[in-house]
């Protein structure tokens, strides 16, 4: 146990130990998301991530937001298991024929207010598959899309720029929505 | 060869003359051995009696005929098994009985060209949920990309899934959306109390139609395509298909560019086995490892990003060679950055190793036997820790392996815990291979000009990804562009094994048990 606590102590709080130009930038973004997060949804924002078809790329990166360096959770971002307890729907891949029924589901099971965010080139475009006898291409072919977070896969940086993306445009959302009210 | 011309070849031919099986031996690298369709059944009982492995099956529709396809391999030396069928008849004895490997192959077979295997133990379909009809058969040539489907696929309902019944027996349907970040698949166990009674696995569902998506592309775009089969094994399967098609083309790589592609192909491999062990550890709820082990994997990812471009290293690889080079400066940068791992390692191991708890969870969780290993034809980390003593790169060495020494890690002790450990050894075995590669990289070029191929030349092409062995087939049209493209993760040999290993463990070490495979969804599916 004790070796255990001094690795932990050796390796400190790595989080915040980022000096780098990237991480700074991160950071700085990390915080905005928070200030968004923290008005529309009490300081907490609950994602359901659905492959509907990706190669797990994206999977990856997305995995990364969860290590220490970006540590999403401390932004009060976290992933939960299912889509009844979510706010948002990360959505990778080109929708494959066989997972679009699922997706629709999943779409129809996560309680409103909802957002998606359509997560890489695939789940963006279509990528490399685009629209087949396999394959629905874009997300925004089979549920509607709120926001995009393109690349191959994007980055874990890529991706909270994306959920600050989505955090604006809530917020002109809602704007909107008082308006005609 | 010569060397190699070990006794099973002789043996196999004799068995075959005294059965009056008539085989055509043609082709070099790997022989091509045709027979007539009525012996495909006989051949694979007397290579089962020669105990080959069966190593991958596919289909071609070629002209007015069917070819089948289908590769052995037993002590690092491939054969390659092909008879043709006519339209008219399209029926073969299935191999499955014989080899469970076959089975799901076959069943992808029987989905995509209609080829019907008599006597297979279970017809049901497989890569076929709803979204083209029965009768309907993609990787037909007459059959269009883009398909005639429905506006909305419908849900693969009637799937007809085992049944247990009996007092306490209960059933629980999990998937295709599962909870964690993971991939998209149906799992379907009996229960009884906590103890599972059986598990049967349904996929298919990220059928992204890769294999008719690569007909007609030019050797660039099949690389891209290929290296998306499965992301974490962007390296191994863009490599598997420029080999392929390198060898349909007679074109040879410049040393560099193969010392290269070994280069990412290991760091690839080290990447995954530090997320892999992290996860591992973390479905048990051991989150310190979990923590460290992604730290090691972000650093690692980093670094890949600067010296090579790319986080995953996607698209480094391409037909003729590589498309990144690497400076002394990034050699230097490398040793060091392989010292810090070592001694990251060397304080977080014994850390594990000393854990009772994490010992108390994995030892004996999730046991595959080496028997059960074998006859599902287990690759990769799964099949060496269940004593399936091969590694394409130690036994069929391709460039540059024929001049890097390493050690490939056997144990049989089958559990979770000796395939946490094996990969341990495979990421020390990876860092020893990197530092050879460092000290003997080549200077010259790092791509060849692309030659065009041949007529329907065709490449059969070995890799051991990090998984294991990936087995790639390429044949080209009259014009540069490709006209079949088959890719054999080795996921498909090793999700097989995870309905074996589950059985007798309880539900909850299910995720634990599942992450030691870690077997890929796409690249089963295709």
């Amino acid at each position: 146990m004790l070796r255990l606590f001094l690795k932990t102590l050796k390796t400190g709080v790595i989080t915040e130990r980022q000096k780098r130009p990237k991480d700074s930038e991160l950071e700085r973004l990390g915080i905005v998301v928070k200030r968004h997060i923290d008005k529309h949804f009490s300081g907490s924002l609950a994602i359901r991530e659905i492959d509907a078809g990706s190669c797990n790329g994206c999977e990856l990166e997305i995995h990364a937001l969860n290590n220490p360096f970006y540590d999403v959770e401390r932004f009060g971002i976290h992933f939960v298991a299912s889509p009844r307890h979510a706010d948002v729907l990360l959505v990778t891949g080109p929708v494959s024929r066989h997972m679009q029924t699922a997706l629709l589901r999943t779409y129809e099971a996560t309680p409103n207010p909802k957002w998606v965010i359509a997560v890489g080139d695939c789940a963006a475009c279509g990528g490399e598959f685009g629209v087949s006898y396999a394959c629905c291409g874009a997300v925004s072919n089979v549920i509607p899309v709120d926001v995009v977070i393109p690349g191959c896969p994007p980055t874990p940086d890529a991706l909270l720029q994306g959920l600050l993306g989505l955090m604006k445009k809530r917020c002109n959302y809602s704007a909107y929505f008082y308006q005609r009210e | 060869m010569s060397e190699f011309e070990s006794d099973w070849r002789q043996s196999l031919l004799a068995l075959l003359e005294n059965a009056a099986i008539n085989v055509r031996i043609a082709g070099a690298a790997i022989e091509q051995w045709h027979i007539s369709a009525e012996d495909w059944q006989r051949f694979a009982e007397l290579a089962k009696q020669q105990r080959l492995r069966w190593a991958a099956g596919w289909a071609e529709h070629l002209g007015s005929d069917f070819v089948v396809n289908a590769c052995f391999e037993k002590q690092g030396r491939y054969l390659w098994l092909k008879t043709t069928l006519t339209a008219d008849n399209l029926e073969l004895p299935s191999q499955a009985g014989l080899y469970p490997a076959a089975s799901r192959s076959e069943r992808h077979s029987q989905d995509m060209f209609g080829v019907n295997f008599a006597g297979h133990p279970d017809s049901r379909p497989w890569t076929r949920h709803k979204a083209w009809n029965k009768h309907q058969y993609p990787l037909r040539k007459d059959f269009p990309l883009p398909g005639e489907p429905e506006k909305q696929t419908p849900p693969d309902i009637d799937y007809n899934f085992i049944k247990a019944r009996g007092s306490g027996v209960y059933e629980i349907p999990v998937g295709p959306v599962h909870a964690g970040i993971i991939e998209p698949g149906h799992f379907r166990f009996q229960a009884v109390g906590e103890t599972v009674l059986h598990l049967e696995e349904r996929l298919g569902y990220v059928h992204k139609g890769i294999e008719k998506l690569a007909e007609g592309r030019s050797p660039e775009a099949l690389t891209k395509l290929a290296g998306r089969i499965s992301g974490d094994s962007t390296v191994a399967h863009s490599w598997a298909a420029c080999r392929a098609m390198e060898l349909a083309a007679g074109l040879a790589i410049p040393p560099r560019a193969g010392f290269i592609r070994a280069l990412l192909c290991e760091r690839e491999r080290i990447a995954n086995h530090l997320g892999d062990i992290g996860a591992i550890c973390n479905d048990v709820g051991f989150a310190f490892a979990q923590m460290q082990f992604s730290r090691l994997r972000e650093l690692w990812q980093r670094s890949q990003a600067e010296t090579f471009g790319h986080r995953l290293l996607m698209d480094s690889i391409v037909p003729g060679g590589v498309n990144t080079n690497l400076s002394d400066e990034h050699c230097a940068l490398m040793q060091q950055e392989i010292q810090a791992l070592r001694a990251e390692l060397d304080e977080l191991l014994p850390a594990l190793d000393l854990n009772s708890s994490l010992e108390d969870r994995l030892l004996t969780t999730g046991f595959l036997s080496t028997q059960t290993a074998e006859l599902f034809g287990c690759l990769g980390y799964v099949g060496r820790a269940s004593g399936q003593d091969f590694d394409v790169r130690r036994d069929a060495p391709y460039p540059p392996y024929d001049h890097l020494a390493f050690k490939a890690a056997v144990e049989t002790q089958g559990d979770v815990a000796s395939r946490l450990w094996i990969r341990v050894k495979e990421i020390f075995a990876a860092i020893k291979l990197i530092e050879q590669i460092l000290q003997q990289l080549p200077g010259g070029d790092i791509i060849a000009p692309w030659r065009r191929p041949p007529e329907h030349s065709e490449g059969l092409a070995m890799i051991e990804g990090w998984r294991g062995e990936i087995i790639t087939y390429v044949r080209f049209a009259d014009d540069n562009r490709v006209s079949r493209f088959y890719a054999r993760d080795p996921s498909l040999l090793n999700w097989p094994a995870l309905e074996r290993i589950v059985l007798n463990n309880i539900v909850p070490d299910f995720p634990v048990c599942n992450k030691s495979v870690n077997g890929s969804y796409s690249g089963h599916d295709l």
